[in-house]
């Protein structure tokens, strides 16, 4: 019997190395959607020094594909430099795993994004980001494409959720087409807030619900 | 202990039965011929016999007669038929619209959506959050121009059983046709065409350990129907090709076997898993409807987890079961059917189906319990959706 995964995929999937959350991490991420079936939380921890990941954590909502590459990208970003764990792509995640089915990348990229966005995110907090773009209103509705829509499992652009975005000098506004008492309104908020805030000129964010 | 595979995907297909095995291998080596008429020679005579005693034992389970069952390839040709056959008779004679469920199983639902390429229009009715139809949305979306209601005896995924005696009975009254899907029914659930008003029936043995590659379709006398699949005159002149006479056979044995106690028994099963699992397990849901569902049907969603994990932790297990989730399936879509009950995209992919058969025991069934818990338990470890 052929089996769509390698053996390699198949043991980090029953014995996932590095699992879990870290208490107050140095960075932070957490990648993709319940809608796409995928979801890839990273959390590292960053020797403020060496700049090198003194420790990695990830947790997964996903299939086979999704769990095997989180745990092999901890394996592979542990005692990396920041730039250097920066460089760790999907193809050498595959690599190292054996090989991935063509028909699973996009669960299996969401690990590798997840681990970028975590140095990012650590960067964002630390100051250390080294081009430093000025936060524009594409960027803002790029960064909200990672905020879910709870309502449908997609994200808040996609679901045409977001009415407008304004950025005026380091002032942020984002206004949601929801009433302020909808159920989810205040997870928004948050999130949105979680996503914009770490941007390195933003000074504040402000969330406008409809009536 | 168990050592061999558990298999609880009977939906899908069955094991097949030895005693079918048995009657049907005859067909393969001594009476082999084609079924030629009354004139040919004496094996072929001999194998129209035995078609036609089949499709007679067969016809008999849903109160009717021979001349009223026709055998096909399977389910899904059985329901095309039924959906555009119906359409091509009357399309342009009576009119152009069709009322469907947005839960049916792909033969339906895909044969609707051929038919609105060719300028039909279809009704797609909602289900509540059991997957149960309104009949009086259905009596609502019937028009002058409505042709033909398809809606499934039980769903494929959930195992929801449709009031189909209501539906026929308002399809009757405006002399609208009525076609079910009874795949997931037909010996397991009471169905008889002289109580209910229902004009076709796709029915299939592959779901009760008969063969696969036959199914059937029962075609209440004088329903307008088209043959669509061209050649000779067999099958009453509505489906061409020749027969599948050991598969026909099997078929009508298949049928003989369902027994009343077996049907109770797979029941008391799929009672047992539900219970254990709900009591057991926390955050589950079960979807569809809890008393009005098909014997062998339970299915569970574990929530804040993924299916295709689950089902491929169960598979090293020795567990065979399937799931809704958009991982699992080849089209990578979620599930539709969980979709349609009102579910979001979660509880689609952290849904796992397990169908009873003829084979399964209470043993398995614990075990299957006992490592579903398990597993579950496993993933929610890693699950970021788990808030501690």
């Amino acid at each position: 019997m052929t089996f769509p995964y390698s053996e390699k995929v198949l043991e980090h999937f029953r014995h996932p190395r590095n699992v879990g959350k870290i208490e107050s991490p140095d960075g932070t991420a957490l990648e993709g959607s319940p809608a796409c079936g995928d979801m890839v939380g990273v959390n590292i921890k960053v020797d403020p020094d060496t700049k090198r990941i003194k420790d990695i954590k990830f947790e997964s909502y996903g299939c086979a594909s999704n769990i095997a590459t989180g745990s092999i990208i901890t394996e592979l970003a542990k005692g990396k430099t920041l730039d250097e764990a920066k460089k760790i792509n999907w193809k050498q995640a595959s690599e190292a795993l054996g090989g991935l089915p063509p028909i699973k990348v996009h669960c299996s990229v969401l690990a590798v994004e997840g681990l970028r966005s975590a140095i990012q995110n650590y960067e964002e907090r630390h100051g250390l980001v080294k081009e430093q773009k000025t936060t524009t209103v594409e960027v803002v509705r790029k960064r909200l494409k990672k905020v879910m829509n709870p309502l449908s499992g997609l994200d808040l652009v996609r679901t045409e959720l977001v009415k407008e975005i304004t950025v005026n000098k380091g002032a942020v506004r984002v206004a949601v087409d929801l009433p302020a008492g909808h159920q989810f309104a205040s997870n928004i908020k948050d999130e949105i807030m979680e996503k914009i805030g770490p941007l390195w000129d933003v000074k504040t964010v402000e969330v406008q619900f409809s009536e | 202990m168990i050592e061999k595979t558990v298999y609880l995907d009977n939906a899908a297909a069955t094991r097949m039965d030895e005693r079918v095995l048995e009657v049907i291998t005859p067909y393969f080596f001594e009476t082999y011929p084609v079924a030629t008429s009354e004139f040919g020679y004496s094996l072929g005579i001999e194998a129209r016999e035995a078609l036609e005693n089949a499709r007679e034992e067969i016809a008999h389970h849903i109160g009717a007669t021979g001349e009223e069952f026709i055998f096909t390839s399977g389910s899904t040709e059985s329901s095309n038929l039924a959906v555009k056959g119906v359409a091509l008779a009357l399309g342009e004679k009576k009119g152009r619209h069709i009322i469907t469920s947005k839960i049916e199983d792909f033969p339906v639902l895909h044969s609707a959506r051929a038919l609105e390429k060719q300028g039909f229009s279809v009704t797609y009715l909602g289900v509540d959050s059991e997957g149960r139809i309104d009949p009086d949305r259905l009596r609502d979306a019937i028009t002058d121009e409505t042709i033909l209601v398809s809606i499934q005896h039980a769903n494929q995924e959930i195992g929801t059983l449709q009031d189909i005696e209501t539906i026929g009975r308002i399809c009757g009254k405006r002399g609208v046709l009525f076609h079910t899907d009874a795949t997931h029914t037909f010996t397991r659930v009471p169905l008889d065409s002289k109580k209910i008003k229902v004009d076709l029936i796709t029915v299939s043995p592959h779901t009760i350990h008969g063969p696969k590659g036959i199914g059937g379709l029962y075609i209440r006398k004088g329903t307008p129907i088209a043959k669509w699949m061209d050649g000779g005159f067999q099958e009453f002149n509505l489906r061409a090709g020749l027969e599948n006479i050991p598969g026909a056979i099997g078929f009508a044995k298949a049928v003989e076997l369902v027994t009343p106690e077996e049907n109770e028994q797979i029941k008391v099963m799929r009672d047992h898993l539900i219970d254990r699992v709900s009591a057991e397990v926390p955050d589950t849901t079960l979807n569809g409807h809890r008393s009005k569902r098909t014997p062998q049907n339970a299915n569970i969603t574990f929530h804040f987890v993924e299916g295709e994990s689950i089902t491929l932790h169960l598979d090293m297990r020795g567990f065979a079961v399937s799931t809704g989730s958009a991982c699992f399936s080849r089209s990578l879509e979620a599930s539709h059917v969980i979709l349609g009950i009102g579910g979001d995209h979660e509880r689609a992919h952290g849904s796992i189906r397990f169908t009873f058969g003829r084979y399964n025991t209470m043993e398995e069934v614990d075990a299957v319990i006992d490592a579903i818990a398990e597993v579950v338990g496993e993933l929610r470890k890693i699950s970021p959706l788990v808030k501690n």
